[in-house]
This record gives structure tokens, C-alpha cells and sequence, in this order.
């Protein structure tokens, strides 16, 4: 059932005293963002329905938010997400061809998800890692200065933590 | 060796935390602050001629002025922490390796501008960096610098993080603020500016990370000293990120005193191009701002030598120079292909579109459309004419200055590299299988 615990509850009640009286709307992203987190690592309708009512807003606020912010999945996702920017800094530095090494390797597009639900391939776009180039991010991290071998290894490590 | 404001002391081991901070001099500027007059605060910062360190230049003093102070209404201070022009990340450095520098920032610009509380927007992707603030808020309102009634001055201040979810967009400081009202990052029609009805439609200034930052130095040296560092009216000193094929690339604070040749070929910063090639081209300001040739980057048309200050990137103009924006400094080495680079800064602002505006939204998929028509061979000499046509219809045409910034590189990438576009429409097989190369980028330009 889509329910927070009390414990992400009572994180929701802080979140909304961050702000004036009367202004509890705009805890909407953080809230979405700890959804996200719970529910599966996606905003089903269901979700969105849940954070709407928990937050006393109309359905359509909540789905025109979490269908503007790209970080906000509107379509399952497998369990570790490899966002990979490919943005002309990245590119620069690799990108297509860190991109193409992945799809390769786990066997799946742009977008696609491996059938056994662990991966899923997503471009973004400059995350801000210019330096550090070519970059993904996988949770809540960045990967940089990405190399065949090291997407090996993120492979390999992500396996392991389900393992 | 440049004059070093801000990250001074960013290589100190454990400066992230509290006490090593405070050791070292930390939160001296917000004891200054509060013993001055609120308005005193603001004169400082005019004095120092300090100018918005997120891309527009604007001098900060004198947006401060602008905040509307009605009775009985909150003013409110949002610090504009959605670093997402490619090319950028200089504000990521500062909050991740000192980020007792922002909130001491922070608090003595809340105690100039009355706002008792302060929103720190940040990108959601920096997801990290929200832990590493929020532990640096709680230590200082551990240390009684947040909170109720600061130094005994009568002062409330509290500060928060707020996350974003992914939308350059609301790097604009409208959209933020609509962002961080809970909506859709759709930017707001000007007038009324920010100052004056802007969070929650009260008064509000929005500034990045950098120029907060920097009202620390200022406050700890005075203004007037401030402004002794750096050329006219750039002054003070200004983070630049470096990315690209260069040695190199990272995070570099200057003193706005060098050249750009000396930018990126020495050691201390850039240390050259990487595997031993050769500069072909570079967008000095982050990706909205003009790319610009070798031969225009390292000197100006008049043949001077091109200096890294506001003034000396924008020399010329938009016909031979660039800006400085936001010191986002992407460089290409003479095997990038100028085209395709120039179609995934089309594709990111196609993305990043709110689509409120429809020369934006229609115009920057057209041209990411015909850019990757000409790029994968399929494009005709007429595509460029059409481009160039497009880019000119969006600037200028928009709500919000996104339109401008989809324009401006794909403008500059004609205007400069047109014949490496028309290589690619004339020899489709062999633009798949080769890039242009250097051509004539480098060469020496004759001066009129």
C-alpha cells in the first residue's frame, strides 16, 4: 500500500515547517523527491494520487510537477539507474563512447530496462561534472572520470549489492 | 600567483567542518556584519563592486538596494544554488569543500537584506551536497550563529535546503522561485522583478553561490580593498571551471589579471591542451556564451591580447568576442568537431525548454532538428541559412533569457566555423568518417 511510515511522515511534517504559514505546497518537490525513494524508484499515478491527498493538493498540481522535473521517473525504472550525461562537455570527453560501451554491455537502449529489472540506461543531460568527464550519476552519487573498466567495476558492484 | 578570496583555505584538512573553520578565521564577517547598520552592510557590498557571479554580471549592491522593504511584510534572501550550465561547476566545489563559506555568506547578506528565512535552492542531482549543508546549518545554529536572536542582536535567521528535481530552467531566478513555490519551473513575466514581489510574492533577492560567498572577503577586507583586486570594473576574484581536452580540468579562482593564453596554458591552471594538440576553439562562459576560434580567444580583433575579465571576453562583442557568464570554460582541441558540439548544446537546451514560450520551444527543436540533419550527412547548404534564421527569430522573442541561450551558441557556431557546417553538407561520406580539424582556427588574424 502507498503510505509513508511515521517516521518519512513526520520528515514530511518538518519539511513543511521550513516555510511560512500556509505555504506547505511547496514542500511538494521534497516530497515527491522521498515518494520516489519509497515507492519503487518511480511516481506511479498511485503515488502521485497518495502525495496529492497527503498534501491536501488537487491531483493535477502534483502530475504537472512530477512530469516537468526530469529526475522524477513517470514509468518504472530497474533497480539501479545509470544516468550517463552526454552533454557537449561530456562529449568532449568520451561520452558516446561510454554510452554505446553500456548498451553493449547490459544489452539495452537508451531508455531501456535489462529483464532482469537491475538496470536501466537513461541519457541526461550536464549534471555539473564537466571536470570530471564523462560522468554518470547511480543514486545518489556521482561516478566520474568513467573508463570501460570502471563501468565494468559499477556493474559488477551493483550486481553485488543485490547478490 | 593570483590573490585567492574564496578558496584560500578550501585545501585545509577537515575546513569542512566547524571548528577547523572557525579556527581559521570563520564567521569574523558576520560578527563585522551585525555590529554595522543593515543598510551599512549593503554599502559595503556596492563598494566593492562586486557583480553577480551566475552568469548576467549584474552588480550585486545595487540589486540589494532594489529590495522593497513595506512594513509588516518578510523579505526574503534565496541563494541560487542550480548550478546547470554545461560547463559549470564551480559552485559545487565551494559548498562541497567549504560550506561554512556560504552559510557565513549567507548570514551576514540575510542580516543586510532583513531576511529571516533563507532558502538555499540547490539542484536535486547534487543530492550529496544537501547532507554536507545541512550538517554545516546545524553546526552553526549549534554555535548560536543561526537561529533566535543572534549575538545578542535581536536578529532570527534560519536557513534551509531546498532540493531541486532536474531543470536547468530554474537556474532563472523567476522559475526558481516558482520551483521553490512547489509549481513547474515556468519563469515569470518582469516586471515586477523579484525585489518586489518575488517568494511568495514578497520582496526577495536571488544570488548565486559565488557572490554570497564572496560577501564574506568583502566584509573581512571592506569593500574598497575588494575592488583594488582585479581590472576596472572587474574586480575582486572570480572561480572559473575548466573542462574540456585540457590537462587540467578543475575548478581555478583568478584574479581577473591574466590573459587567457596564460588561463590555459599554464601550469597553475589549465596546463595546456591535453595530448599534446592544438586549441581550436573555446566557450569562455558557460555553453550559452559564444564559442569563439582560437585566433579570437587568445587576441582580440584588434589584435590585444585577450584578457580573462568581464570586459576583455566581451571584446568585440558578439562579433568577435564573447562573456564571461557564469566561468563555465569548456576548451576544444583540434579533433572536436565543432558541429556536433554544437548539436548536443541544441539537444540540452531543446530539454531544458519549459516550453512556455513557443520561438523557444518550437525554435530550439528545430534546431536541434537540422543540426542533426547536417551532422549525420543529410543537411543542404540552404539548412544553415535556415538555422541561422531560427536563431534570430528566438532571441530576443522569449519570457525568459533561456531563448537567448539556446541562440546565442548555435549564432556563434555559424558565424565563425560557417565553413566547417558547409564542409559537412558538401562531403556527407566524409564528415561521417573524419572530423574537419583545425583548419584555419589558429591562424594568425589580420588586424584591420
Amino acid at each position: 500500500m502507498t503510505q509513508f511510515s511515521d517516521t518519512r511522515l513526520a520528515e514530511v511534517r518538518q519539511i513543511i515547517d521550513r516555510y511560512p504559514e500556509g505555504k506547505q505546497k511547496s514542500a511538494l518537490i521534497p516530497v515527491l523527491h522521498m515518494a520516489q525513494e519509497d515507492f519503487g524508484g518511480w511516481l506511479s499515478p498511485d503515488t502521485m494520487d497518495y502525495v496529492g491527498s497527503l498534501m491536501q493538493l488537487e491531483p493535477i498540481e502534483v502530475y504537472e510537477v512530477a512530469t516537468f522535473y526530469s529526475m522524477f521517473n513517470t514509468e518504472p525504472v530497474g533497480r539501479h539507474v545509470f544516468e550517463v550525461c552526454q552533454t557537449g562537455p561530456c562529449m568532449l570527453r568520451g561520452s558516446d563512447d561510454i554510452i554505446s560501451y553500456i548498451k553493449a554491455k547490459l544489452g539495452i537502449g537508451v531508455g531501456e530496462t535489462t529483464a532482469d529489472g537491475l538496470f536501466t540506461l537513461k541519457t541526461v543531460e550536464c549534471l555539473g561534472a564537466c571536470g570530471y568527464a564523462p560522468m554518470m550519476q547511480l543514486g545518489k552519487h556521482y561516478r566520474e572520470h568513467l573508463t570501460p573498466e570502471k563501468v565494468d567495476a559499477i556493474i559488477e558492484e551493483c550486481r553485488q549489492t543485490v547478490a | 600567483m593570483g590573490r585567492k578570496l574564496l578558496l584560500e583555505k578550501a585545501h585545509i584538512p577537515g575546513i569542512r567542518s566547524y571548528e577547523v573553520y572557525r579556527r581559521e578565521g570563520g564567521y569574523a564577517s558576520v560578527e563585522k556584519a551585525l555590529r554595522m547598520a543593515p543598510a551599512d552592510v549593503v554599502e559595503e557590498v556596492k563598494k566593492s563592486g562586486l557583480r553577480g557571479r551566475g552568469g548576467a554580471g549584474f552588480p550585486t549592491g545595487m540589486k540589494w538596494s532594489f529590495l522593497a522593504k513595506p512594513e509588516g511584510v518578510p523579505r526574503y534572501l534565496v541563494c541560487n544554488a542550480d548550478e546547470s550550465e554545461p560547463g559549470t561547476f564551480k559552485d559545487r566545489y565551494l559548498m562541497e569543500f567549504i560550506p561554512h563559506l556560504l552559510i557565513e555568506g549567507l548570514i551576514a547578506a540575510s542580516w543586510a537584506l532583513g531576511s529571516n528565512r533563507t532558502y538555499i535552492y540547490i539542484r536535486g542531482e547534487y543530492a550529496w551536497i544537501v547532507d554536507i549543508l545541512e550538517q554545516a546549518i546545524a553546526e552553526a545554529n549549534a554555535n548560536g550563529w543561526l537561529g533566535k536572536n543572534i549575538l545578542g542582536t535581536g536578529f532570527d535567521c534560519q536557513i534551509y535546503v531546498q532540493r531541486g528535481a532536474g531543470a536547468y530552467i530554474c537556474g532563472e531566478e523567476t522559475a526558481l522561485i516558482e520551483s521553490l513555490e512547489g509549481k513547474r519551473g515556468n519563469p515569470r513575466i518582469k516586471p515586477p522583478f523579484p525585489a518586489v514581489k518575488g517568494l511568495w510574492d514578497c520582496p526577495t533577492v536571488v544570488n548565486n553561490v559565488e557572490t554570497l560567498a564572496a560577501v564574506v572577503p568583502i566584509l573581512n577586507i571592506g569593500g574598497e580593498e575588494y575592488a583594488k583586486i582585479g581590472v576596472g570594473r572587474s574586480t575582486g576574484t572570480k572561480l572559473i571551471s575548466a573542462c574540456g581536452n585540457i590537462n587540467k580540468p578543475g575548478v581555478f579562482e583568478i584574479d581577473m589579471n591574466i590573459s587567457v593564453e596564460e588561463f590555459i596554458f599554464s601550469d597553475e591552471y589549465c596546463g595546456g591542451i591535453a595530448n599534446g594538440k592544438r586549441l581550436k576553439a573555446c566557450i569562455p562562459g558557460g555553453s550559452s556564451v559564444p564559442i569563439l576560434p582560437a585566433n579570437l580567444l587568445l587576441k582580440t580583433a584588434k589584435g590585444e591580447t585577450r584578457m580573462m575579465h568581464y570586459e576583455g571576453l566581451s571584446d568585440g562583442g558578439f562579433a568577435t568576442g564573447s562573456m564571461m557568464g557564469s566561468g563555465g570554460f569548456i576548451v576544444l582541441d583540434e579533433d572536436q568537431c565543432v558541429v556536433r558540439h554544437t548539436l548536443t548544446l541544441a539537444r540540452f537546451y531543446r530539454h531544458e525548454s519549459c516550453g512556455q514560450c513557443s520561438p523557444c520551444r518550437e525554435g530550439t527543436g528545430w534546431m536541434e532538428k537540422i543540426l542533426n540533419k547536417i551532422e549525420y550527412g543529410k543537411g543542404q547548404l540552404s539548412d544553415i541559412d535556415l538555422l541561422w534564421d531560427i536563431q534570430r527569430r528566438i532571441e530576443g522573442n522569449t519570457i525568459c533569457p533561456l531563448g537567448d541561450a539556446a541562440a546565442w551558441p548555435v549564432a556563434a557556431a555559424i558565424r565563425h566555423f560557417r565553413d566547417e557546417f558547409e564542409w559537412h553538407v558538401k562531403h556527407p561520406e566524409e564528415s561521417q568518417r573524419r572530423n574537419y580539424g583545425l583548419a584555419h582556427y589558429a591562424d594568425a588574424l589580420t588586424t584591420v
